[in-house]
C-alpha cells in the first residue's frame, strides 16, 4: 500500500524530468504489477513447458526405471489412435450444440431481461445468477439423478411421449451426451446472456429508434441494427464459451465417467495420468488439447476478427 | 408497451425463473427423500425427512464431508484473498500508471483464463509428488491461483478504471496527508470493486472440480466437489443419492446467499471486465 503514496513529484526541469518520470512510473508499475504477473506464468506457463518436455518421454509411473526419451513417438500414437479421434469428435459435439443453443437461448434470455418490468428485475438477476454460481458438479448431479431410471422423475413425467419408466438415458452415446449438453447449457446460459445483455445495451437508441420510424419491423430491427451494433459482444461471449465448453470435463466424470462413447479429451488426459499413470502419454494429450485450445483461438481473432481488446475493455 | 405486450414479457421473466431454479428446487426435494422414497418416480418426496442430511453431517458419510467442507472453505478463502492481493497492485498500476507491458500483463491474464486446466494437472500431479506438495492446502492453493487471479486482474482493472483518482489530489489540495486522502478517499470508493472481485474469484475457486479430483487423495485436503464425485464410489451406504443430494445442497447454500445480497455488484463484476467498450 505504502508504493502508492510514491507517485513521482511534480518535474522541475520539464524534458529531462520526462523521460525520468515515465521511467520511474515504468519501474513502479512492474515492481506492483511484476508479482501478479510472475505467479501467472508460474503457475501456466511452467507446467506446460514441463508437460511438452515428459510428453518426449515413453514413461510410466509405475515402471520408472525404464523411463526413455521417445521424442514425437508418444503425439504418433495418439494422433493414430481411434481413442483420440473419438474423444475428439465427442468435445466438438458437445462444444457445437452447447454453443449454438447457448447463442439463441441467452440471446432470448436477455431480450426478456431487457424488457422485463422494473420490479421483475432484481429478481430476474439473482435467478440467473444462480445456475453461473452453483458449482458445476452438483449441477451434473441434480440433472444426472433427474434422468437416471433409479431416481429420476423424468421418465415417468415424459412417458406420455413414450418413454419406457426403465429407459438408460446413460447406456447409450446419443442420449447421454444431450443429458450431458442439457447439464451444460443449463449451467452457462446464464453468463452468456447476462454479456449479451451488457451488449444489448451498447446499441445505440436512436438508430433503433430512426428504425422505427422508417417503418422497420421488429424482426428487420433485429436483424439490421440490434445484431450488427452488438457483433463485438456476441464474438466474445462466443469465444469463451467454445473454450470452455471445449474443456468440458465435470459434468462427464459425474454422469458417465467417460463410459458409452462419451470420453471427451479432457477426460483421456486425465484418465491417462492419474488413473494410469501414463505420464509421457498423459502430457502428450494435454499438450495436444493445449494446442487446440489455442487453434481455436486463433481462428476466432483471425478468422471472425474478434478484438480482444473490446473483451479486456482497453 | 400495451398491456399484452407486459403480461408477455411478464411470463417470459417468470419462465426464466423456473428455468434457472427448476434443478436446483429438484436436488432439493430430492435431499428430503428417505432412501426408499428415492426411487418414486416423483417430483416431490412423499414424506419429508431429514436422514440424509444426517447422514452426512453426524452419520457414516460425515467422516468424508465435513473435512472436505472444511478444505474448500479454507483453500478457496486463502485463495481468492492472495489472488486479490496481488491482483489490487497489478490492477492499480495498469488503471493508473503509463507503462509498457500494460498490454502483456492483461493478454497474458486473458490467455491464463483460458487455458485448459487438465493440460496443468498432469506435470502438477508429477512435480507437487515430488516436492511433497500432493495432497497438501498449498498443493491447490497455487494452482487455483491460475483460476482465481487472471479473472481478478480483469475485473479490478475494469473498476479502478471508472475510480475518480483526481479526488485524491482533491484532498491532498484541502489539507489530507496522503495516507489520510488513500484511506479515506481511494479505498471506500475501490473497496466495492475489491469485494465483487472476491465474490467473483471465490465462485471460481469453489467450483473446480479437476484440480480437487488430481491433486488430492486424502481427507488432508480434499474439497467438496471432489468428495462429492467420489461419495458414488468410495462410500459404504446402499445408494448414496440421498447424502449426494443433501450435500450438494449444503454447498449451494453459501453461493445463493451470496448471489442473493450481491446480485447487482456481480453483474457489474462479470460484465464489466468482460464486454465494455
Amino acid at each position: 500500500m505504502t508504493a502508492i503514496q510514491d507517485r513521482p513529484a511534480a518535474p522541475t526541469a520539464p524534458k529531462h524530468a520526462a523521460s525520468d518520470k515515465s521511467r520511474s512510473e515504468a519501474r513502479l508499475a512492474w515492481m506492483l504489477a511484476g508479482p501478479a504477473f510472475a505467479v501467472m506464468l508460474l503457475v501456466t506457463a511452467y507446467p506446460i513447458l514441463q508437460a511438452f518436455y515428459e510428453s518426449l518421454f515413453d514413461y510410466r509411473l509405475t515402471d520408472p526405471a525404464n523411463r526413455s526419451f521417445t521424442g514425437l513417438t508418444n503425439y504418433g500414437v495418439i494422433l493414430t489412435d481411434p481413442v483420440w479421434w473419438d474423444a475428439f469428435g465427442v468435445t466438438v459435439l458437445i462444444t457445437v450444440v452447447t454453443v449454438a443453443v447457448e447463442l439463441v437461448l441467452g440471446f432470448a434470455l436477455a431480450l426478456v431481461m431487457v424488457q422485463a418490468l422494473k420490479g421483475l428485475r432484481p429478481v430476474l438477476r439473482a435467478a440467473i445468477l444462480i445456475p453461473y454460481a452453483v458449482i458445476t458438479v452438483v449441477s451434473a448431479f441434480a440433472w444426472q439423478f433427474a434422468f437416471a431410471p433409479d431416481s429420476g422423475f423424468v421418465n415417468s413425467w415424459f412417458s406420455f411421449l413414450g418413454v419406457a419408466p426403465d429407459t438408460d438415458w446413460f447406456g447409450s452415446p446419443g442420449s447421454a451426451i444431450f443429458v450431458i449438453c442439457l447439464a451444460e447449457i443449463w449451467k452457462t446460459t446464464p453468463f452468456i446472456s447476462l454479456l449479451l445483455l451488457a451488449g444489448l445495451a451498447q446499441v445505440p437508441e436512436v438508430l433503433q429508434e430512426a428504425a422505427k420510424v422508417d417503418g422497420a419491423t421488429w424482426w428487420q430491427r433485429m436483424r439490421k441494427v440490434t445484431i450488427p451494433n452488438m457483433k463485438a459482444a456476441i464474438m466474445v461471449a462466443l469465444l469463451f464459451r467454445t473454450l470452455d465448453a471445449f474443456r468440458v470435463f465435470d459434468s462427464v466424470y459425474v454422469m458417465t465417467a467417460g463410459a458409452n462413447g462419451t470420453e471427451v479429451l479432457s477426460f483421456l488426459a486425465y484418465r491417462q495420468t492419474i488413473a494410469r499413470l501414463e505420464i509421457g502419454l498423459g502430457s502428450a494429450v494435454s499438450v495436444l488439447l493445449f494446442i487446440s485450445v489455442v487453434l481455436i483461438c486463433a481462428l476466432f481473432v483471425k478468422g471472425f476478427k474478434v478484438d480482444l481488446s473490446q473483451a479486456r475493455g482497453e | 408497451m400495451s398491456t399484452r405486450e407486459k403480461v408477455g414479457w411478464g411470463i417470459g421473466g417468470l419462465l426464466i425463473i423456473v428455468y434457472c431454479l427448476f434443478p436446483i428446487a429438484w436436488i432439493v426435494s430430492l435431499s428430503f427423500k428417505s432412501s426408499a422414497d428415492i426411487s418414486n418416480g416423483e417430483f416431490l418426496p412423499t414424506t419429508a425427512t431429514s436422514e440424509n442430511y444426517d447422514t452426512i453431517l453426524t452419520g457414516d458419510a460425515a467422516e468424508l464431508f465435513l473435512p472436505a467442507l472444511r478444505n474448500s472453505f479454507g483453500i478457496c478463502l486463502i485463495a481468492t484473498a492472495l489472488a486479490c492481493l496481488l491482483a489490487m497492485f497489478a490492477a492499480y498500476a495498469i488503471a493508473r500508471l503509463d507503462f509498457r507491458g500494460k498490454k502483456l500483463i492483461l493478454s497474458t491474464a486473458l490467455a491464463v483464463a483460458i487455458f485448459p486446466v487438465i493440460s496443468i494437472v498432469t506435470p502438477l500431479f508429477n512435480l507437487w509428488r515430488e516436492i511433497g506438495l500432493y495432497d497438501t492446502w498449498l498443493g491447490l492453493i497455487l494452482p487455483y491461483l491460475s483460476l482465481t487471479l487472471p479473472i481478478s486482474i480483469w475485473t479490478l482493472s475494469a473498476f479502478f478504471r471508472e475510480i475518480p483518482w483526481e479526488m485524491e489530489q482533491a484532498a491532498q489540495v484541502d489539507g489530507a496527508t496522503p495516507w489520510q486522502a488513500f484511506r479515506k478517499v481511494i479505498v471506500p470508493l475501490a473497496a466495492p470493486g475489491v469485494f465483487t472481485t472476491a465474490i467473483i474469484a471465490f465462485f471460481l475457486a469453489w467450483n473446480d472440480f479437476v484440480y480437487g479430483i488430481s491433486l488430492t487423495s486424502t481427507s488432508a485436503s480434499r474439497p467438496v466437489p471432489a468428495a462429492l464425485g467420489l461419495f458414488t464410489g468410495a462410500s459404504q451406504f446402499e445408494s448414496p443419492t440421498g447424502p449426494i443430494a443433501a450435500a450438494a445442497v449444503i454447498v449451494t447454500i453459501p453461493v445463493v446467499v451470496l448471489v442473493l445480497i450481491f446480485q447487482r455488484r456481480i453483474v457489474a463484476g462479470l460484465t464489466n471486465g468482460a464486454v465494455k467498450g
